[in-house]
């Protein structure tokens, strides 16, 4: 009876404001304009499945599996070094992976365009050393780069977290055992980090997938992926029936590759869910 | 004299001259130890005496500051812990706690890449030999603690190790699955015939399962032998207080088998001091006798009495000093009793002795 009480809140606050909007969403892409009176209608859907916007979507696609990767690349070492630290030294090191998520995330995305910029910082480093000038601006390579800065320590934190959970001494198990430090992490280490690697890869794949940000502002002008095709249908178009069905598909495909990387894992310990 | 029962054995093990020191002093101070095959040695001892430490070392966990580890008379100080043909059971247990029972027992035997249908034989049996047959598909969520040590047990002794370190394996467990488990390990011990090097602060576990106790303190070896010898002959004030409980007092041998403490001259079983030497004297509460006031070669009154169940531990004040006896009978509080002590059960210890026979 209590408990139901205390539930009160948030259960008035998920249905304000996650439920409730899910709903206009649905109704929304589930229906059109007609005659001045909007009525049930799949035309919004099946233009999801035109092939100019099956493209964008590939292409968001792509490129949030790359950042999700090159994360991965990144932060699972990253992680490995930071659990093997002092207790001390550690906690210093993580403040300063979470320290520039402090700053503005428009600013040091920004940041980066000036660095990248033909006569930005790099290249004028670059041209003072005598070498080639890096022309990324604009193109994948700084998206990904956009994507990959601003979301590491989503990938970085889950996976921490496991690993510093993990019993020292079953570590020493192991080499008593007989395994060198490569077997001791493939068999012991890795398989114990599994749930965090999981979680990071969700929470840097989802915001890459639907970032509209940093593929405008690296991207440029002409540059779209899903965000950015989902941003115009309700800012510049004013098709809101269109973008829900975008925002609806794009939902769908993220719970649909969601469950399969948690179908693929036993237990849920250290994980998200 | 040190383990003449074990004198034919070959060595194993032997540890020259080791000090650690993480950076606060030292924790061992220029340890000399040897280990004789099919021993089973426990390094007893109050925590922080550098028990853990050396246990440790030999595993290869801990590098030592200085000195050597020799194994089958070949330096091994060089190489880490998975190179060492040593298994240790961890005091937690350390079972990979992402594997079943089987795997965890297997791991070893996996990294050796033996056959697959050899690894269930040696699995199966080692499981059987733990009496855990039928706990192969179990996760270790589970198990009991009593069942965690088996697995453990079982994990380290699958592959056979020459010698087998322990890192107080019983402590987590309780009173009677402990003592159950000390039984259990020395058989194992026996029909392996493998080393155990045992560590623990616990002196009855250590007198229960050793063939040989080196008592620790502050980093030194203050006395090293046989259970009985160790309890029977303590060297020092440490040990005799460390191994159950004692009596001691300060006294004076005035002559090869004649002391004097507590006010009175006793015949006694030891010699080799100089004339009129101050000596500690240790005895046991379970040796002093009960008599009749008048008939004792003491005379004392008794403070307190417990039940201790097999016996009363009764506490008698005897010339202003305070004696601890153990005895099946008792004698009310307040009573004036008399005491025996026989020649066998006076133990003469040289004053603030710490140990030469650390290398023997």
């Amino acid at each position: 009876m209590k408990k139901k009480l205390l539930n009160g809140p948030y259960l008035a606050w998920m249905l304000l404001f996650a439920i409730a909007p899910l709903f206009i969403v649905v109704w929304y892409a589930l229906t059109a304009e007609i005659g001045g009176e909007r009525s049930f209608s799949l035309a919004n859907l099946q233009r999801v499945f035109e092939p100019i916007y099956l493209r964008v979507i590939w292409h968001s696609l792509k490129l949030a599996v790359i950042s999700t990767f090159l994360c991965f690349l990144l932060g699972y070492p990253a992680a490995l070094i930071l659990a093997s630290r002092p207790f001390r030294r550690r906690t210093i090191l993580v403040v300063l992976i979470v320290l520039p998520m402090w700053m503005n995330f428009l600013a040091r995305t920004y940041a980066w365009l000036s660095l990248l910029e033909k006569n930005g910082v790099i290249n004028s480093v670059l041209a003072f050393l005598g070498l080639p000038a890096l022309n990324i601006l604009y193109t994948d390579a700084a998206v990904v780069l956009g994507m990959v800065y601003n979301f590491l320590p989503f990938m970085i934190l889950p996976i921490y977290s496991v690993l510093y959970k993990i019993d020292h001494s079953q570590i020493e198990a192991a080499q008593d055992l007989g395994a060198t430090p490569l077997i001791t992490f493939q068999r012991v280490i890795f398989p114990q980090s599994l749930a965090g690697a999981l979680s990071g890869v969700v929470m840097v794949f989802m915001p890459a997938m639907t970032t509209f940000v940093i593929s405008r502002l690296l991207g440029g002008g002409q540059y779209t992926l899903i965000g950015n095709l989902i941003e115009q249908q309700f800012l510049t178009t004013y098709d809101w029936g269109f973008g829900s069905a975008l925002s609806l598909f794009l939902m769908a495909l993220l719970i649909v590759m969601g469950g399969l990387l948690m179908r693929s894992r036993g237990d849920n310990e250290g994980g998200l869910w | 004299m040190r383990r003449a029962r074990m004198a034919q054995a070959e060595e194993i093990i032997r540890l020259k001259d080791i000090c650690m020191d993480y950076g606060g002093g030292l924790v061992l101070d220029k340890l000399n130890l040897y280990i004789l095959k099919n021993e089973f040695i426990t390094l007893l001892g109050p925590s922080g005496c550098g028990k853990t430490t050396t246990l440790r070392i030999i595993g290869g966990f801990e590098q030592q500051t200085s000195g050597d580890i020799l194994f089958e008379g070949k330096s091994i100080s060089h190489l880490p812990p998975f190179a060492r043909k040593v298994n240790t059971v961890f005091q937690h247990y350390a079972l990979f706690s992402h594997m079943n029972v089987y795997e965890n027992v297997a791991f070893g035997l996996r990294i050796k890449k033996l056959s697959e249908p050899e690894i269930a034989r040696k699995v199966g049996g080692v499981l059987e030999l733990m009496s855990l047959p039928g706990f192969e598909k179990r996760e270790i969520d589970s198990l009991s603690g009593g069942q965690r040590q088996r697995v453990a047990i079982a994990r380290a002794v699958v592959n056979e190790p020459l010698v087998l370190l322990l890192d107080e394996p019983l402590g987590a467990l309780d009173l009677k699955l402990r003592k159950e488990m000390q039984i259990e390990l020395k058989n194992i011990q026996q029909s392996l015939g493998i080393t155990f090097v045992f560590v623990t602060h616990d002196q009855e576990e250590a007198l229960t399962m050793s063939d040989t106790i080196a008592v620790m303190k502050d980093g030194l070896i203050q006395q090293i032998g046989a259970p009985i010898d160790i309890y029977n002959e303590p060297k020092n004030e440490f040990v005799a207080g460390f191994i159950g409980e004692s009596n001691i007092m300060d006294g004076v041998m005035h002559a090869d088998y004649r002391v004097s403490f507590a006010g009175r001259s006793f015949q006694c079983v030891d010699k080799g001091f100089a004339p009129d030497e101050a000596i500690d004297v240790v005895i046991r509460p379970e040796d002093v006798k009960l008599t009749p006031a008048a008939a004792g070669m003491l005379r004392g009154v008794v403070n307190s009495v417990i039940f201790k169940g097999v016996h009363y531990e009764m506490m008698v004040s005897v010339g202003g000093r305070e004696w601890m006896l153990h005895n099946t009978q008792m004698a009310p509080v307040g009573e004036e009793i008399g005491l025996d002590i026989y020649p066998d059960d006076i133990h003469v210890m040289k004053k603030g002795k710490k140990l030469e026979e650390k290398t023997a």
